[in-house]
């Protein structure tokens, strides 16, 4: 980048700020605005569970009830089960299946949705059949995949899966349809060849809703991912919770209920964290109120 | 460009076949033709532009300029007549032509910085990295814009948002720069700016420029002719030429006797029934 570019101060005067004054302008406003906010908007997220968690505390301390022990005694069992004991290795196989379930039904959504968008009479044909399959309750589906795919962690990961799908097909379609036929036009003015219209247009184009979708499927996948573990499993954090519930360990039945709290939690911020980052012009450029 | 090419009254036919950039030749386009909501956006216009040309065509609002100019960039169909670019006719988007939409927030990719907007058509070109960096730095500053391109378009003000959309449609050196109301968004100030800016552009490029705008102080201080388009179905009503010279001024040129003779002379045919602006 050189320096010399002389003729450029004058006729940016008129625009507005000059290009130093604008670099600037955004840097101090960052500055000045993230801080306080990113303070203000972590204790707003965090004030009621933290409160909940004292009145827990206090509450539970001199329970009896065997159906709700004292919260102490749930996170001594709980680091007892899960991190001393063997309960981690549930938490192995639980995750094993919840990222090739999730990965594969959005991989499948992502995929379906872009060839959706890109036929319309496919999507014609298939929307009646994609609504269908969309309100159908996937765990009505575990008898059936019970049959089609025996009681393995194959059973568990095709029905994650098929949950997965249809958020992020959803909602990719839809990202996809909305973007501004100006830029297309202007992707044809350029001459991009289809892959390129692809990857530097139709994607990131429908950046933001394709996220939404997948945030969506997440969620899906981290229930199916449990209900799928009570249901004819042999391992995993849903079958650690009906084991416990079974024998009466109440207790520990609570910590597997906490540990998946954690899972879903820490999924979700992840989750967050990496759209924020690879959405990041987004955020940016609403964050400036423009477009 | 020498100044011949500016010289009052030259005939389609007098120019030379060979220099001919763009061609229109009974253009006709008709929305949904064949159905009972057909819609004639445009009737009949022909006309010419030869190389280092620079072209303006005004029309009242609705006189389906934006059709007109989605049909000669290859963008849309035309429902019949003939359309030739440099000689070969024209059926899709033409690899040495340049496209200025109005509105540079919807026609800039907002997830790419500046840098990468700009060098999206030398990438579709295959033009490698090394030299796309080089040449989007050499065009952003030819704009007059330094230093922009790690930034996003939305940090830019809208005249600078523009420049980088004129970058983008000059990255790949194209024959024929093709503008749909490029300056409509941007306020009048900017609008000056950027009007100067694509004639020092046009100097320094020999360039072959068509921009389409209704403002006819517009119309005349850039083109060499203006094609003005009757009310929808638009039809050509006249091909006037502006002998105003290469060197133009914002101040002097408007005020100039030519200048406001070929102003009320416009007036008279885009407005073919108001009284004569003082």
């Amino acid at each position: 980048m050189s320096q010399t570019t002389l003729p450029t101060v004058a006729p940016e005067r008129a625009d507005g700020p000059s290009i130093g004054e604008t670099t600037d302008l955004l840097v101090t406003d960052r500055r000045t605005r993230t801080p306080g906010s990113v303070l203000r908007r972590v204790l707003i997220a965090v004030w009621l569970p933290i409160v909940l968690l004292v009145l827990w505390w206090f509450l539970s301390a001199s329970s009896t009830s065997p159906f709700f022990p004292p919260l102490s005694r749930i996170l001594e069992e709980w680091w007892n089960q899960w991190v001393i004991g063997d309960a981690k290795f549930q938490l192995a196989s639980s995750l094993r299946n919840l990222l090739f379930g999730y990965v594969g039904g959005a991989a499948i959504g992502l995929v379906f949705g872009t060839l959706l968008w890109r036929f319309p009479p496919m999507r014609r044909v298939s929307n009646p059949i994609v609504y269908f399959l969309y309100v159908l309750p996937a765990p009505a589906l575990l008898p059936a995949m019970i049959a089609l795919f025996g009681i393995g962690e194959l059973r568990q990961i095709a029905l994650i899966s098929f949950g997965a799908i249809w958020p992020t097909l959803l909602n990719t379609l839809d990202g996809m349809r909305g973007i501004d036929q100006v830029k297309f036009d202007t992707a044809r003015a350029m001459k991009l060849s289809p892959p390129r219209v692809l990857f530097s247009l139709v994607l990131p184009g429908a950046g933001p809703q394709i996220a939404a979708g997948l945030r969506a499927s997440l969620q899906t996948s981290i229930i199916l991912m449990v209900v799928t573990e009570m249901v004819a499993a042999k391992e995993g954090i849903g079958y650690f919770i009906l084991q416990a519930q079974t024998v009466f360990a109440v207790t520990t039945m609570w910590t597997g209920i906490l540990t998946l709290a954690i899972i879903g939690t820490v999924a979700n911020y992840l989750f967050v964290l990496i759209e924020r980052f690879v959405l990041r012009w987004y955020y940016r450029s609403r964050a400036l109120g423009n477009s | 460009m020498s100044q011949s090419t500016v010289s009052p009254t030259p005939s389609a036919e007098s120019r030379a076949a060979g220099s001919e950039v763009l061609s229109v030749e009974g253009l006709r386009k008709i929305y949904n033709e064949g159905k009972p909501q057909a819609k004639t956006a445009i009737d009949d216009v022909s006309f010419s532009v030869t190389k280092g040309e620079f072209v303006c065509i005004v029309g009242p609002s609705g006189a389906g300029k934006t059709t007109l100019l989605r049909c000669i960039s290859g963008l849309a169909k035309p429902s019949s007549g003939k359309l030739a670019f440099e000689g070969a006719p024209l059926t899709a988007v033409p690899d040495q032509l340049g496209l200025v939409f109005q509105d540079y927030g919807r026609s800039l990719y907002p997830w790419f910085t500046n840098a990468k907007n700009v060098g999206l058509p030398l990438a579709a070109r295959g033009v490698p990295k090394a030299q796309r960096t080089r040449r989007v730095s050499e065009i952003l500053a030819s704009v007059g814009l330094g230093h922009v391109e790690k930034q996003y378009p939305w940090e830019l003000s809208g005249g600078m948002q523009q420049r980088v959309a004129i970058a983008r449609a000059l990255s790949y050196q194209p024959d024929l720069l093709l503008m749909d109301e490029p300056f409509a968004s941007v306020d009048a100030q900017t609008r000056f700016d950027l009007e100067d800016l694509i004639l020092s552009v046009r100097r320094d490029l020999g360039i072959t420029v068509v921009l389409v705008t209704h403002d006819i102080d517009e119309a005349i201080y850039l083109s060499d002719r203006i094609v003005v388009l009757s009310g929808s179905p638009s039809r050509v009503r006249e091909v006037v030429d502006v002998p105003l010279g290469r060197q133009r001024e914002q101040v002097a040129t408007r005020a100039s006797d030519e200048f406001l003779g070929l102003r009320r002379h416009l007036l008279d045919l885009v407005m073919p029934h108001a009284p004569h602006a003082a």
